[in-house]
């Protein structure tokens, strides 16, 4: 206590601290500190999830599966590497990797931002319900697989099956897309997707990126009603 | 097939009967594999092929108006600071907002709460109707993740995550695009009117390894308060229960292929997953192997309709068992009232299965609001209340007759087997002999 009344940062140590003790404090929050800095999450899994306020929380090194899991308002910084699931049905809020993410990052989110500064892997931003995503570094196999609204950006490239059976999320890569799922195609890039681009790429933090280089994916919207002259295509 | 076609001379194929028949004629016309509501309809071994040994000289019964026997269940008090505690070991099971209207599921609350039970939301979110009307509401967590939301999990009474369910081990959800109101449409974030295919995998776990982080991700968010459910559709039931049970549920659903469903394919229903009978003895046994019987609560599901299903299912070592088939009957669905709508839908009272249409003239599997207002959820409520006391009330009268004081005393010495395949099964002798297949005897 006596470091956050000096510098208001709460400092967390998990190599001291169970993490059911830190969840909990970040939960209960009551006249607790706005800004938290985790150290030696040593591939914790779990940490910081289910947060539901506005605090700043930085960790320090690598974090494990579903780190900021379904936070609302927070924004969680990891200053290193995420493993699977990283703000997995994020609601609101910011979550930013500095390193790279592993599979299925920003899985189902429903609101907020994911900004990943390296890569991120297969099924990046898979079931998205409204999250916006931003990638530095290249995504892997079947990303934003059935991707029902929000924005990809991939400022690298895609692997393959990109946007499978999409529904109406908005992709965009500067790079290579190695393949396209089923229902997903290149779209025009218009004005307004110019201007939404953009705006994703400076919330983000990558003002040097720029939107004209990039090409824009989304639903064909063949294969909404079953036909069964699309079976071929499943 | 004794009916008004028959007469001397005319003799069905046992193998193409009038069913198959037809159904190859649909399928040349359609070129569309058949979807449909309900569960198997198939014969499969089940709970009417086992009979309970009522007390004997040996042993003595209750005395069915004075003694009492006891029906509470505890679920969830291995990990959750907030175990569910229920007055009734039937609980209502998962179906979503989507699949049924909003005043089924009001009417499901409604009922459930009155008895002291839970009910189970589906793949389509919570809906406030349900919420409070649920005296205690059991939140799924599926592969689509449609309206899934941590106020919601934290205003939940039990996390569930789904693996799969009876009707479609290995499949995902279905809602046909008839069935996508504006308000199915919002709660899903999916375009109004068109077909929802859920995923069959959750999008951000494989495996059991990947199960056990993300029943602790859940668990961290709602601060170890609630009970985790595990459903897995019966399949491998053994190696899926142990692992369950790995991974830290506190309670395993295993839902039987009888287990119904809103809208799925008939090959799938019919010809997928093993019957509840079998499941429920892999699955005790996979728990009792791990010295877990009893500490991680066993409910079964898929085809409960009686007492004598709800007992039986219990004396084999269930904690609990569910209903869902059952309690839309209950509500209404397939009643003679409708005879003449079920006809002009090609059906009729007693056969109609096609709750993935969205026509229902019950008002129960439908998002068209003049046929849901139909259903009065109020006396929906009370039909499900009455339906829920009689399962129990009929369980009790079987356990007083085997000498119980509660519920869950019943045990598989209560009970013998009418055919082979039901003793191989449940493992309980043959009626009449000491023989139960598979089994050695010293």
């Amino acid at each position: 206590m006596e470091a956050a009344e000096l510098t208001g940062v709460e400092v967390i140590d998990l190599a001291s601290t169970p993490l059911r003790e830190l969840n909990r404090r970040l939960h209960e929050l009551a006249g607790g500190a706005r800004s938290w800095r985790i150290v030696n999450p040593n591939g914790a899994h779990a940490v910081a999830c289910g947060l539901d306020a506005e605090i700043d929380v930085e960790i320090q090194g690598h974090v494990g599966y579903y780190c900021a899991g379904m936070n609302k308002l927070a924004t969680v910084r990891v200053h290193g590497n995420a493993g699977p699931g990283v703000a997995e049905n994020l609601m609101s809020g910011e979550v930013v990797v500095a390193g790279s993410a592993s599979q299925s990052a920003g899985a189902s989110g429903r609101g907020g931002l994911l900004v990943v500064h390296g890569d991120a892997s297969a099924r990046c931003g898979i079931s998205m319900k409204g999250i916006d995503i931003v990638v530095r570094g290249s995504v892997g196999h079947l990303s934003a697989f059935m991707a029902q609204t929000g924005r990809l950006v991939v400022c690298g490239d895609a692997g393959e099956a990109l946007g499978d059976s999409i529904y109406e999320a908005r992709l965009y890569v500067r790079g290579e897309v190695a393949s396209l799922g089923a229902d997903c195609v290149e779209k025009d890039m218009r004005g307004e997707h110019l201007a939404e681009l953009s705006d994703l790429l400076g919330r983000a933090g990558l003002d040097d990126v720029d939107a004209a280089q990039f090409r824009r994916y989304g639903s064909a919207r063949q294969l909404y009603n079953f036909k069964v002259d699309n079976a071929s295509a499943y | 097939m004794h009916d008004q076609t028959w007469q001397p001379g005319l003799r069905e194929s046992y193998l193409y009967d009038r069913n198959v028949i037809a159904e190859i004629q649909r399928a040349s016309r359609e070129g569309i594999y058949d979807i449909r509501g309900f569960g198997a309809k198939r014969r499969l071994p089940h709970f009417d092929d086992l009979l309970f040994l009522g007390a004997s000289v040996s042993r003595y019964p209750l005395e069915g108006y004075r003694e009492r026997c006891g029906t509470d269940v505890v679920l969830g008090m291995r990990f959750a600071k907030q175990p569910l505690e229920l007055k009734i070991p039937v609980t209502i099971a998962g179906m979503s907002f989507g699949a049924l209207s909003a005043p089924a599921k009001e009417a499901l609350g409604r009922g459930a709460s009155e008895v002291g039970t839970a009910t189970t939301t589906g793949d389509g979110g919570m809906t406030e109707e349900e919420r409070s009307h649920s005296k205690t509401l059991v939140y799924q967590v599926l592969p689509s993740r449609y309206g899934m939301n941590p106020d919601d999990l934290r205003r939940a009474d039990a996390i569930e995550v789904v693996v799969g369910q009876g009707a479609k081990p290995g499949g995902g959800g279905m809602l046909l695009g008839h069935k996508i109101s504006d308000r199915v449409a919002a709660m899903r974030t999916l375009p109004k009117g068109i077909d929802q295919r859920s995923a069959c995998r959750h999008p951000d776990w494989t495996g059991p390894d990947d199960l056990e982080i993300k029943i602790h991700e859940l668990r961290e968010i709602t601060d170890w308060e609630k009970p985790i459910f595990v459903k897995i559709g019966a399949t491998r039931t053994y190696y899926d229960v142990q692992l369950a049970v790995k991974a830290g549920a506190d309670v395993i659903v295993v839902d039987g292929m009888q287990g119904g469903t809103a809208a799925t394919q008939d090959v799938f229903i019919e010809h997928v997953g093993i019957p509840t009978l079998p499941a429920t003895r892999l699955a005790v046994d996979a728990l009792q192997e791990l010295d877990m019987h009893r500490k991680v609560q066993l409910i079964m599901s898929g085809g409960i309709r009686t007492g004598a299903d709800v007992a039986k299912a219990l004396a084999l070592g269930a904690d609990a068992v569910s209903i869902g088939t059952a309690a839309l009957i209950s509500l209404g669905d397939n009643s003679p009232e409708y005879e003449e709508e079920y006809r002009k839908l090609g059906s009729a009272a007693g056969f109609y299965d096609d709750w993935q249409a969205g026509r229902d003239p019950a008002g129960i599997s439908t998002q068209e609001d003049t046929l849901a207002a139909r259903l009065d959820p109020v006396l929906g409520g009370r039909r499900i209340a009455n339906y829920l006391r009689v399962l129990t009330l009929e369980a009790q009268t079987l356990a007083r007759a085997c000498g119980k004081s509660h519920v869950h005393n019943l045990e598989p010495e209560d009970l013998v087997a009418l055919t082979v395949e039901a003793a191989a099964m449940a493992r309980v002798p043959l009626a009449g002999t000491d023989w139960i297949p598979g089994r050695y005897s010293a």
